[in-house]
């Protein structure tokens, strides 16, 4: 798996654990993102972005957004260190960008574990 | 005592976790695990949840909103007090500072994300051994506290009742300083004092081997022996030998009681003195400010069997005013910081620096502070002095039996030949008997004093031969009882006759006692001629039973001695 975006074997081993309840995952952190990511737009206090940039990168890693995650990393290290506000703006820019990329992705995920699931005879 | 627990314990684990996907992602991964799971998506409420739940392990966001993760571990830490909750931070933090936050906190692990199952297993498992070593630890700690709580009173108690039984005695008498720990009874050092009928007083300085419980077993015997001996008017001889036989006989092997046994003597100005394996006792001469010590020269109480134990005593003269002072070993064992013993020798020093004889105590233990660097309180001292024996007053003995049946008129005879001489004493017998009669008790110490006066009279002087003479000076006081053992453990032939005699006269009664010796008697005109002032060490005993007795008298060369004793209708 070479896809700069996704890691798809944090995917198969979540699906792996969660089970039914695989589906519910991918919504709730897609709601969550989206709440971050309202969040980072508006804030303009260098303390809380670095806040929220800390949180997205934890469940950004969880969920195998690999490039998400480094994005929300260096915001939260440039926030941190007190960069100019122009220069983390251009940063949030770029993960808005990167969440419009993956949120397709975990999206066509859902519909392929719900197809899965209506198929597939489980024990 | 411990409970077994099994291999693998269903905990119940608290997750506080702001993000609802990282929450929803590991909730299922510890259910899986086979954990149940509580949740909190902040500090606030992950406090609130542990104080309602107590769950077991927590899996704790450092940074969340309303209270951190920070505070609410350091809040649950505080909630849980001694109880190990393990707490593991979450976290992508990778500064190092922020993971020392976390340790600071109370953190005990740390898990980052994201997450891997095998080692969120892994280390809910470590954490988990971690709260059952610590409760296990807590569990025999208060169970360690609950004995020593146990056997504390145990010891209180154990040492009410020995107190019931060693406080029987006169510690409290004037001429008696003792210093000894409240619990010496077990560190197995044991000090007992009392009066015989005749106003003499015996001490017990002994020192049990080991510690504790065992150690203190053996002092009830034998201070029931010490003191049921010296009520009666046994002498030091007779008491050791019945103490030895009795710690021989329950004692195992290995245990056994050093002991030094003093009897005081304020009529007779003399100490006799047995020790068996103590450090040296001191006798001070406060005249020359010499010390006599007062060497071991006998096994320990307890390891030899009756008839190889050796009772013989010394007898030293004593003058107004002098002391006796005896000391359990913990005084010159005390070691300092280089295992060097205090000793002898700063004993000594200690004597030389000694000024004021009331203060000695004091000055011994601050020798051995400083010596060692803290204070002992397993040291036993003991120091007796010779008053007058006017300013002695024994207790008055207490009597069960209403008297009622008292004998009045009788007479008996006995006579004791050499062998009975060599190792009886009848004393104790023969006062028990004369006790039986009412009017008499009231006088038993002036009529045991006399009896034994008499009794030691025909022995030494009369059957054994000695010369009272030669206990005119100190070094002939000693020479005159090493003759004496020796003398008696050569005879062969000679006896000493008692004739008890008691008659009703009017409401009242009389004791007419007469002792007769198989010796060559004296010359009675120039022992009665002899002024009393001169009277140094010898002679004493014909001035006492003039005084204490009625109408003695010598006939038969002085071979026959006389002496009668009143009494009035009882009130």
């Amino acid at each position: 798996m070479d896809d700069p975006h996704l890691n798809r074997d944090v995917l198969v081993a979540l699906q792996e654990v969660m089970e039914d309840e695989y589906p519910m995952l991918l919504d709730t952190f897609l709601a969550d993102s989206e709440e971050r990511l309202s969040l980072l737009r508006q804030q303009k206090d260098a303390g809380q972005l670095m806040e929220t940039a800390h949180s997205f990168k934890g469940s950004s890693s969880n969920m195998g957004a690999v490039r998400l995650a480094d994005l929300c990393h260096e915001l939260e290290h440039c926030a941190k260190e007190q960069h100019p506000l122009p220069e983390l703006e251009k940063l949030i820019g770029e993960i808005d960008r990167e969440f419009a990329v993956v949120r397709p992705l975990y999206e066509a995920e859902r519909q392929r574990s719900r197809y899965e699931k209506a198929t597939v005879r489980r024990f | 005592m411990i409970a077994v627990q099994s291999p693998f314990e269903s905990l119940t684990v608290l997750i506080a976790e702001d993000s609802a996907a990282d929450r929803l992602l590991l909730s299922t991964i510890v259910r899986r695990q086979g954990h149940e799971v509580l949740t909190a998506a902040n500090g606030a409420e992950a406090v609130e949840v542990f104080r309602q739940q107590r769950p077991q392990l927590v899996l704790m966001d450092a940074m969340m909103p309303v209270m951190d993760g920070f505070e609410a571990a350091q809040q649950i830490k505080a909630l849980a007090g001694e109880t190990l909750v393990p707490i593991i931070f979450l976290t992508s933090l990778t500064e190092s500072e922020g993971l020392a936050r976390c340790l600071e906190a109370g953190g005990d692990d740390f898990l980052a994300k994201p997450y891997n199952q095998v080692i969120l297993a892994a280390k809910i498992k470590a954490m988990d051994r971690l709260r059952r070593l610590q409760a296990t630890v807590l569990q025999q700690r208060d169970q360690i506290a609950r004995h020593h709580n146990y056997l504390l009173n145990e010891q209180r108690v154990a040492k009410a009742v020995f107190d019931k039984v060693a406080h029987s005695g006169c510690l409290n008498a004037p001429n008696i300083r003792y210093l000894q720990s409240p619990y010496a009874l077990f560190n197995g050092d044991l000090l007992l004092a009392a009066f015989t009928p005749a106003g003499d007083m015996h001490v017990l300085l002994g020192d049990f081997t080991g510690h504790g419980l065992p150690a203190a077993v053996g002092a009830m015997p034998l201070a029931e022996v010490f003191y049921g001996m010296t009520a009666k008017g046994y002498g030091l001889s007779e008491t050791l030998r019945e103490m030895n036989a009795k710690l021989k006989r329950i004692l195992p092997v290995d245990m056994f009681c050093c002991a030094t046994l003093l009897c005081l003597s304020f009529q007779r100005r003399s100490v006799e003195v047995w020790n068996g394996g103590m450090p040296d006792g001191y006798l001070h001469n406060i005249a020359s400010d010499e010390r006599t010590p007062l060497t071991a020269r006998h096994l320990p109480l307890g390891v030899l069997s009756p008839e190889t134990f050796d009772d013989r005593t010394e007898v030293f003269p004593m003058a107004l005013g002098d002391r006796v002072f005896l000391l359990s070993d913990g005084v010159i064992d005390t070691c300092d910081a280089d295992e060097q013993l205090f000793g002898v020798e700063r004993l000594h020093q200690v004597f030389a620096a000694n000024r004021q004889p009331e203060e000695l105590f004091e000055e011994i233990e601050q020798a051995l502070q400083d010596f060692r660097g803290e204070a002992r309180d397993d040291v036993s001292m003991v120091e007796v002095s010779l008053l007058d024996a006017t300013q002695m007053r024994p207790p008055t003995l207490v009597y069960s039996d209403s008297g009622q049946s008292c004998p009045l008129d009788w007479s008996v005879s006995f006579e004791f030949r050499a062998a009975s001489l060599k190792r009886f004493n009848p004393l104790p017998y023969l006062l028990q008997l004369l006790l039986e009669v009412h009017g008499l008790r009231a006088q038993s110490g002036a009529l045991y004093s006399v009896l034994a006066e008499l009794y030691s009279n025909a022995l030494e002087h009369g059957v054994l031969g000695l010369d009272s003479s030669l206990k005119r000076d100190a070094s002939g006081f000693a020479r005159y009882y090493q003759e004496r053992n020796a003398r008696l453990d050569a005879l062969r032939s000679g006896y000493v006759r008692v004739h008890l005699e008691v008659v009703p006269t009017g409401e009242g009664g009389c004791l007419s006692i007469r002792v007769e010796d198989s010796g060559k008697g004296f010359d009675i005109a120039r022992v009665m001629e002899r002024p009393a002032e001169n009277v140094r060490l010898s002679g004493r005993g014909v001035n006492l039973v003039q005084q204490l007795g009625r109408n003695a008298s010598w006939s038969d060369n002085g071979r026959s001695a006389r002496v009668e004793f009143f009494w009035e209708a009882l009130a």
